[in-house]
């Protein structure tokens, strides 16, 4: 009957009760769309640059990162490969070449990044050939370079004509050769599209004069929650070759940062909402409160524990907590599944202006039960932290005042 | 048998400067089966009386017995489960629970106290006949009047089978009629079901048919006088 006297008690006022329901609603709806935009947005940055370039962990030398410096590449050998390879969670190994050289084509240049790799591996790191616009992806034996977009566009260069890169090599060996545009690349990632060009390893160590070395082994991994575990696994057999692992969050450190702050303001606008909410819900509570202050004296004169009266007005709170939370969740539904399919695409010179900063100009949304779940938690804490009042009003209630109090 | 003994009890407010002294060193008894009115004017102490022997309120001095049980030392906790499964109450406002039905308010208590599903449902449709309510048994209290719902509040206050039932100005809201029909309940429960009632009030219809009738001024006790011409159910 407890359940029943709640149950009922809650639609005694009809109007309060769906008035609080909404308002967890539209909390628990604008919480979700919003915490859906920011992680989706930050899975997309995060898998544009670690799934896209980087992989989760890279060998290197030490001090290679800072510089960049082909010079601070090292010789790998097919048994640091095979040692690196036999370490759980290892999916695929990477050797890169990578270094700095100058891009022509007719009366236009531009400073580049060239990377070299084994295409076929680079594929099944970073799944290169999504991102083919135009023309063909590479094969180890080709002689070929693949140019990102960007890059080809401003150099005005398409496939099949050829590319001219001058720079220096490996401890200061000039390097500059002719080679043929196989395919045109698009990098979602404004800073990537205008700046990689892709060659074969073998290629790109012939143009930087560097024998068998590498700058770096990209290592993507078939979990990448077991990041710690790989990275002090490899460790232990690359440190006592002068090399170290460097995980993904310390290669991109701006935009780990970025998306740090980002996410703090992020929670600090979900804050400020829940907290409108939650003065919302406690002023009903009050009302409700005060106004079955007599009723509440009358139930434990005629021998109601106050437990049993506090775990009444508690279920109560949940009820209105959980249809507000559950009818949160149904609208909140179609609309993120709708544009987690369909991410909003910044037009015009907004467009323009987020493309200027480095980023996409999309708006991914995120699809994921646990923040579903996190929002609602939080959001029947909210209530449940409401529900204390009366709770503790109960408790400290005076029979004799509360059935001559002027409410009810 | 005496199942409240009342020993030079008091109540003090504390109003500022002033102690306004509610109920002032009264002693009585109240036997069981009996049917017995307080009554004097308004501020005189009845309802701070009833409060504290209702185990509501706290006397600043004296003690309340009920049954044997010394209540001033319960704590909170075991008043309320003492009053549970003792007294019953009826309120002057009725006060219902405005969402059960007349039927879910009479069971309410039994479910309080445990008792199994059966007896309860029985002894509802039981006393809510009693109280000729039994055509109304699913209907909420906002749908009755009150007349009847001050018999569902009598039928309520029975459902727990207490040693006896405290009414506060029990008919002070209602009409002649039904004046009337809820006293000639209470005067059969108390004739035929041997109940104590002891009730405030300040109507004569009700103080005319009480076997002993209490009269309180300024705190005390000034009268305290059987009323012969009422066949008490004791003497049946």
């Amino acid at each position: 009957m407890l359940l029943t006297l709640a149950w009922r008690n809650i639609w005694r006022n009809r109007r309060r009760t769906l008035i609080t329901a909404a308002s967890v609603l539209f909390a628990l709806f604008f919480a979700l769309i919003m915490r859906s935009m920011q992680i989706g947005t930050y899975a997309r940055m995060t898998d544009n640059l670690v799934q896209a370039f980087t992989g989760y962990l890279q060998v290197q030398k030490k001090g290679y990162w800072e510089n960049k410096d082909i010079n601070q590449s090292f010789v790998v050998t097919d048994s640091l490969l095979h040692s690196i390879s036999k370490v759980g969670n290892v999916s695929v190994i990477v050797p890169r070449l990578e270094y700095f050289a100058l891009a022509s084509f007719g009366l236009q240049a531009k400073g580049c990044a060239i990377i070299g790799t084994d295409p076929a591996k680079e594929e099944q790191l970073t799944h290169l050939k999504k991102w083919l616009q135009s023309g063909d992806f590479l094969a180890e034996g080709d002689n070929g370079v693949l140019l990102a977009s960007k890059l080809a566009a401003y150099l005005k260069i398409k496939v099949g004509d050829t590319l001219v890169l001058i720079g220096q090599g490996y401890h200061g060996v000039s390097a500059a050769g002719k080679f043929p545009v196989k395919g045109i690349l698009h990098f979602p990632s404004p800073d990537l599209d205008g700046q990689l060009i892709y060659m074969p390893l073998r290629m790109c160590r012939d143009f930087f004069s560097a024998g068998d070395r590498v700058t770096s082994l990209a290592i993507n991994l078939d979990d990448p929650s077991g990041l710690n575990l790989a990275e002090s696994h490899i460790n232990n057999i690359v440190l006592p070759l002068g090399l170290l692992t460097m995980p993904w969050q310390e290669m991109l450190v701006e935009l780990v940062q970025y998306i740090k702050s980002d996410n703090a303001s992020g929670l600090i606008m979900l804050a400020i909402l829940y907290l409108v909410v939650a003065f919302g819900v406690f002023g009903t509570v009050v009302m409700m409160t005060s106004e079955r202050t007599r009723e509440f004296g009358i139930m434990i004169a005629i021998g109601m524990k106050k437990w049993k009266l506090a775990v009444v007005t508690l279920v109560e709170m949940l009820m209105i907590g959980t249809l507000g939370i559950l009818a949160g969740i149904i609208v909140s539904i179609p609309v993120i599944g709708y544009f987690y399919n369909h991410p909003v695409d910044y037009g015009g010179d907004m467009g323009t202006i987020i493309e200027n900063y480095g980023f996409e100009p999309k708006m991914y949304f995120a699809f994921q039960p646990d923040f579903f779940l996190a929002q609602s938690l939080v959001v029947a804490i909210i209530v449940l932290a409401a529900a204390c009042y009366p709770a503790t009003r109960i408790f400290r209630l005076k029979e004799i005042n509360a059935i001559h109090s002027k409410f009810n | 048998m005496e199942i409240i003994q009342i020993k030079d009890l008091h109540k003090t407010y504390d109003e500022g400067k002033i102690e306004v002294h509610a109920v002032n060193g009264i002693s009585l008894t109240v036997a069981e089966g009996e049917f017995t009115a307080i009554v004097g004017p308004s501020g005189s102490g009845k309802t701070t009386l009833l409060n504290m022997i209702g185990g509501l309120d706290r006397p600043s001095g004296g003690e309340v017995i009920i049954n044997g049980t010394e209540i001033t030392k319960l704590s909170s906790r075991e008043l309320i489960n003492f009053r549970l499964n003792n007294i019953g109450f009826v309120f002057q406002s009725y006060n219902l629970i405005p969402v059960l039905t007349a039927h879910e308010n009479v069971e309410f208590i039994m479910q309080l106290q445990n008792k199994p599903q059966t007896e309860r449902h029985k002894r509802t449709i039981e006393l809510l006949e009693s109280v000729g309510l039994g055509d109304k048994m699913d209907v909420r209290p906002r749908y009755l009047s009150g007349g009847q719902q001050q018999r569902v509040a009598v039928a309520r206050a029975l459902a727990s089978k207490p040693r006896f039932i405290l009414a506060d100005e029990p008919t002070a809201n209602l009409d002649s009629k039904a004046t009337a029909n809820l006293l000639e309940i209470m005067e059969r429960l108390n004739h035929e079901e041997k109940m104590t009632f002891l009730f405030s009030t300040h109507d004569q219809r009700v103080v005319n048919k009480a076997h002993r009738v209490i009269t309180i001024e300024d705190g005390i006790v000034i009268s305290d006088v059987e009323q012969q011409h009422i066949v008490h159910p004791s003497d049946c």
